[in-house]
């Protein structure tokens, strides 16, 4: 087995994946209108008060990306899990680590880097500074496939579960929580003029960590689910 | 070639079977025949590897499939009763994916022509959500003329097909087994095989 028949099986899946979200727009739309919803009825909620909405901007962004990742995640395996792909997946001779990333990769692109290209819009609501949006946007660009990888292992663990999404969240929330904590944290810095580089080297470990060893635990997941 | 040892499976508290033996060497035939829910599919399953057994251990090439990992799969083809079929991607799209997550890519030409063989001749370019139950079985099918398996495993391969398409089947099951391919199938249909030895499995209820 070579490497290019390996990086083959995961292009595939990935320009396959690429190629029904295309045939499909509403499930990548879905997610995106929820960001942008969620996010524009706080400014509209509490008023024209900027102080208020420049002390909870982090935040309000970084939790409505983190429910948006979950909303379309939840149905990350369940299609091919219904159609029988899966099965075909996890026997093809290719680590299925290697398609996982490419259907975590695909996942990422048609609706994580929607979020961080929409999201210094969104921030303009809440009066962030110049600084503070490019680095909301830096935030999101290294959480956001942290959050596809954690969220991919959730959707393993859970497919083929009836009721699976609610389970999902339960179990994949919690291990959200740093990813949350440092990338509204940095937006946070630099919205308070604060230096920044800490909190962007966790969330790029946090990203490395999850992409060395979310898709080979997510593949291990899929294979008891499938047993 | 393909061996199980003292297999055995269970279903939540249930044996579905225990103490299954079968052995299959290159150009043979096993069946796997019983009545509905006597573990036909769970052996089928357990054979590729989907499956762990309770007890016991299937073998290729004297050698634990688990063991084994991506060089048995590289020889295996799977067909189980679920198409593995995108309803928005067209036939020729389904079939070249399969392929390529197969380990075979296939060119269209290749790909076009297996379909054409399989009686989908210009319905190449429709999605499958437009094709009949048959037409998409056929879909399905016309993987096991372009990848170069060893061993086969099909799930009730002549469910949903017309008369012509089983005789077609038959033909491409000779051929395999003819080359030196093992097949293993279960079937509640009537249709003869020639191989060098036709082997049967008879599940209890």
């Amino acid at each position: 087995m070579n490497g290019g028949t390996m990086l083959g099986a995961m292009r595939s899946v990935l320009a396959r994946d690429l190629m029904l979200a295309g045939r499909r727009p509403v499930d990548v739309v879905t997610a995106l209108f929820f960001f942008v919803i969620v996010v524009s009825l706080f400014p509209l909620g509490i008023g024209p008060e900027g102080q208020i909405l420049h002390a909870i901007a982090p935040g309000v962004v970084w939790v409505a990306a983190l429910l948006a990742s979950m909303l379309s995640l939840t149905r990350l395996f369940e299609a091919d899990f219904v159609d029988g792909t899966l099965e075909q997946m996890i026997l093809a001779p290719q680590p299925l680590s290697l398609i996982v990333l490419g259907k975590v990769s695909a996942h990422w692109l048609v609706t994580g880097a929607p979020l961080v290209l929409m999201s210094p819009l969104l921030g303009l609501q809440f009066g962030l500074s110049g600084e503070a949006l490019m680095i909301l946007a830096l935030a999101l660009l290294l959480g956001t496939p942290a959050l596809s990888f954690i969220g991919a292992l959730g959707a393993a663990l859970t497919v083929g579960l009836r009721g699976g999404g609610a389970l999902l969240a339960l179990l994949i929330l919690p291990l959200c929580v740093p990813v949350l904590i440092f990338g509204a944290g940095a937006v946070d810095a630099a919205a308070t003029g604060m230096e920044t580089g800490a909190h962007l080297s966790l969330l790029g470990a946090f990203l490395v960590m999850a992409l060395c060893f979310g898709p080979w635990v997510t593949a291990a997941a899929l294979r008891i689910a499938l047993d | 070639m393909l061996r199980g040892e003292a297999l055995a499976a269970m279903r939540g508290d249930r044996k579905l079977f225990t103490d299954l033996d079968f052995d299959l060497h290159a150009g043979e035939l096993l069946y796997i025949a019983g009545p509905n829910g006597s573990g036909k599919t769970t052996l089928l399953r357990m054979i590729c590897g989907l499956v762990i057994p309770s007890a016991g251990q299937v073998l290729w090439k004297d050698e634990n499939i688990h063991t084994l990992g991506e060089e048995f799969r590289a020889d295996l083809l799977y067909c189980g009763h679920l198409g593995a079929l995108k309803d928005d991607l067209s036939g020729l799209e389904n079939l070249r994916f399969s392929c390529r997550l197969g380990g075979t890519p296939v060119s269209e030409d290749e790909a076009v022509m297996a379909l054409s063989r399989m009686g989908l001749a210009g319905r190449e370019d429709l999605p499958a959500k437009v094709l009949s139950q048959g037409q998409k079985r056929r879909v399905g099918l016309a993987r096991l003329l372009l990848m170069r398996a060893r061993l086969w495993v099909l799930d009730e391969p002549f469910t949903a097909l017309d008369v012509g398409a089983i005789e077609l089947l038959r033909e491409t099951m000779r051929t395999h087994l003819a080359g030196g391919g093992l097949l293993v199938l279960t079937t509640h249909q009537q249709v003869e095989i020639e191989a060098a030895a036709v082997k049967r499995i008879e599940m209890g209820p």
